[in-house]
């Protein structure tokens, strides 16, 4: 599938910003499941300071915003041809061994609430069927809703509470899947979902690694694997490892926040 | 054989004779007269005073500032066996740098079972920031103080390699600087070599060590944590000495690709950035997202091959001390030769054998915590008391993969000065080692720590050791 994207993140200031920087995962990678063609990212009130590859492979750019600006716009956008691998992506990408995503992070360290979860079945053949039992049990137990939760909130604390979104469903089930003893990674991307244009947000679903399919893709909040309709943008151990933007602001200065995201055919 | 000759007297050979190093300053020392030594020792106390040199002790409330006791004795080594501790420093260092390479990116010594993956995965200085990255002229350790004890004539052993932050070196200069002043007629009739020239070369070890891309004369900076770190002082002195600046997080930002430092005329590029920050702290955009001590957006300039950082982050792996009993095997494995300088006997308490070993025998036993350093948090079996025993046992029993247990080694003494005379006290010794791509540079000389209570085998400062001055004599 052809995918034509845009992603607009427009931070607007009370007051003009002396200094601020923003680290970005905004650059798809190309993989078994994705080709991406032209792509872009261009910044308004600001500037690209460095770019390079981190420990898992994803592109980092870090922005420092114009001193005395009031407003930082960021416009990631291009095309991806995506395939429909249904969800298996195969062997490791990056230096990261796979004894790092066996490791908790503080987004993802198992409280009471996520050892009660069901473990996954030891024998390989079964594992899939009860990763998507765990995929929607969690889903059932956290319904989709934003506004209960922060980015900062860590798993435990989520699967606590009455909903979460796409962010809470991939730790929880990054850190449910390790305590089974399967290597578990978060990934942030872009989903064009119901066939529309305009999406609310950047999406994130869970990769796992089993013996003889490699690193195979559950999306929690929708209840399925990945298939075409998903770009890869950026992975990590945990929601801040993988986060599209991140930033970082010196000064009294308060900020709003406006994204548009466009994914079409 | 009485119980101080089971230990080895550097000065003194047991027939009372002085060993060959101290020849020289034997027959000097057999000149003076107590009084005027003990005056000189009072001299010596109100120079520190003046040059600063004071030392923060965590833990003591009332102290928190004090003047590290120094001894006017100094510490004598011969050009014959600073040769061969130099080249043993310089194989270790050579093998810690290739195992850091390492395991941040192929880590083919887990692979070959040679060190087992827990110990690094189960680390809690391994920062997954850094694999898959080679930093300037793959170097990691630029700064290395190499704890050192002696048992024997011949006898030398690494006790840790302080591969992380090695603190110091400062005392290293003001001890010779003091013993200068105070006898200058001992400088002109025995050969010592000079350390003066530390702070040089530290400074162009730096230099050589800056990114590729940098053009002209590389700009070194230190980073400090602020006046209230227990270090501060060697911060500045070393800048003071480098003549470079001393600077702090909040002086820094991200400047057209480079970290840069606020200056009169604007903001100017720094190439090499010897930081005392530790990691954790070091940017709040990569690591503790609270830290204002740090420099946001370095780690991210720093991959992005912009600036060196000394040491690199990271680097604290090396100084675990379960790690620490796998070096004979890592040097082993990168450099094909076997290790000059031995490593001191490690009983991992994360083996059940082990463990049931050091409970059998913990009087008698160093314990100390892996990740621990400067003394705190160990037990010194033969010093504690039975309740002190039997509390850490229960500490061994509910988290054996958190310590490491060593015999307690005859360390060797030298004499300090005494209202009573010359009377003997324990020594370690940490020399100091740069590391570039232009090679390994170790300075003939080092940090002597001294137990100043009788019979005490801890010299660390923060347990009230001292200080002595270094001399390695010309060949």
């Amino acid at each position: 599938m052809e995918l034509s994207i845009s992603h607009t993140t427009e931070y607007t200031y009370t007051a003009p910003v002396d200094y601020a920087l923003q680290k970005l995962r905004l650059r798809p990678l190309s993989s078994v499941m994705q080709q991406v063609g032209q792509w872009e990212v261009e910044i308004d009130g600001g500037k690209i300071e460095a770019s390079y590859r981190d420990h898992y492979g994803n592109h980092i750019d870090l922005v420092s915003i114009e001193p005395g600006a009031s407003a930082l716009t960021i416009r990631a956008s291009g095309q991806v041809r995506t395939l429909n691998s249904t969800g298996v992506l195969g062997s490791v990408m990056g230096r990261a061994p796979l004894w790092h995503f066996l490791q908790p992070t503080a987004l993802t360290m198992p409280g009471e609430a996520i050892k009660a979860l069901p473990r996954v079945a030891s024998d390989v053949s079964a594992q899939v069927a009860d990763l998507h039992r765990l995929s929607d049990m969690i889903l059932k137990t956290l319904p989709y809703m934003s506004g209960g939760t922060a980015v900062d909130t860590p798993a435990e604390d989520a699967l606590k509470g009455e909903t979460g979104v796409c962010q809470d469903h991939a730790q929880i089930f990054v850190a449910t899947a390790r305590l089974s003893g399967l290597p578990a990674r978060y990934v942030s991307g872009y989903l064009r979902i119901n066939e529309q244009v305009q999406q609310e947000a950047t999406h994130a679903w869970a990769e796992v690694f089993l013996q003889g399919l490699g690193w195979v893709g559950f999306d929690v909040s929708n209840g399925v694997s990945p298939d075409e309709k998903y770009v890869r943008i950026a992975i990590g151990r945990d929601a801040r490892d993988a986060a599209p933007v991140e930033g970082l602001r010196m000064g009294d200065a308060d900020e709003s926040l406006m994204v548009s995201l466009q994914v079409q055919q | 054989m009485t119980k101080e000759n089971a230990y080895f007297s550097e000065m003194h050979a047991s027939d009372g004779e002085p060993r060959s190093p101290y020849i020289g300053y034997d027959a000097w020392f057999a000149k003076q007269n107590n009084e005027r030594f003990a005056k000189k020792s009072q001299e010596a106390k109100a120079f520190f005073r003046r040059t600063g040199i004071t030392f923060n002790v965590y833990g003591q409330q009332d102290a928190e500032e004090r003047l590290i006791p120094f001894d006017l004795v100094p510490r004598i080594i011969a050009a014959r066996e600073w040769t061969k501790l130099s080249k043993g420093i310089e194989q270790r260092i050579r093998g810690l740098n290739a195992f850091l390479h390492d395991i941040y990116n192929r880590q083919e010594i887990l692979r070959a079972g040679v060190v087992p993956v827990e110990l690094i995965a189960q680390n809690d200085a391994f920062l997954p920031q850094m694999m898959d990255f080679c930093p300037p002229g793959n170097i990691y350790t630029h700064i290395v103080g190499t704890d050192i004890v002696r048992t024997g004539e011949n006898d030398f052993f690494v006790l840790e390699d302080n591969a992380r932050t090695p603190s110091g070196v400062s005392y290293m200069l003001e001890n010779r600087e003091t013993m200068l002043q105070m006898f200058p007629e001992l400088f002109s009739t025995i050969p010592v070599q000079p350390v003066s020239d530390y702070p040089k070369n530290l400074r162009r070890s730096l230099e050589a060590s800056a990114p590729p891309g940098c053009k002209g004369r590389p700009c070194v900076a230190i980073l400090t944590p602020g006046i209230h770190n227990s270090a501060y002082y060697e911060h500045s002195f070393l800048a003071d000495q480098m003549g470079v600046e001393l600077v702090e997080g909040h002086d820094l930002r991200v400047v057209d690709g480079h970290i840069a430092m606020r200056t009169t005329k604007g903001y100017k590029t720094i190439d090499v950035l010897y930081r005392r920050v530790d990691d954790e702290y070091l940017d709040p955009l990569t690591f503790n997202p609270s830290s204002m001590l740090g420099v946001p957006g370095i780690m991210d300039v720093y991959r992005a091959g912009n600036i060196t950082i000394a040491n690199a982050p990271g680097t604290g792996v090396a100084d675990d001390k379960a790690v620490y009993s796998y070096i004979p095997e890592i040097i082993k494995f990168y450099t094909g030769e076997p290790a000059i300088l031995k490593n001191v006997q490690t009983f991992r308490c994360s083996e059940p054998q082990s463990l049931q070993y050091v409970l059998d025998n913990l009087a008698d036993l160093v314990v100390k915590e892996v990740h621990g350093s400067g003394g705190y948090g160990m037990l010194v079996g033969p010093a504690a008391s039975k309740q002190e025993l039997s509390d850490f046992a229960d500490k061994l029993r509910a988290r054996p993969g958190n310590y490491i247990a060593q015999p307690t080694l005859a360390l060797s003494t030298v004499p300090i000065f005494t209202d009573s005379g010359l009377a003997p006290r324990h020594v370690d010794l940490r020399p100091f080692a740069l590391v570039s791509p232009n090679g390994v540079n170790i300075t003939s000389g080092g940090l002597t720590r001294v137990a100043l209570t009788e019979g005490s085998l801890v010299v660390n400062s923060s347990q009230g050791g001292g200080t002595k001055d270094t001399w390695v004599l010309e060949d």
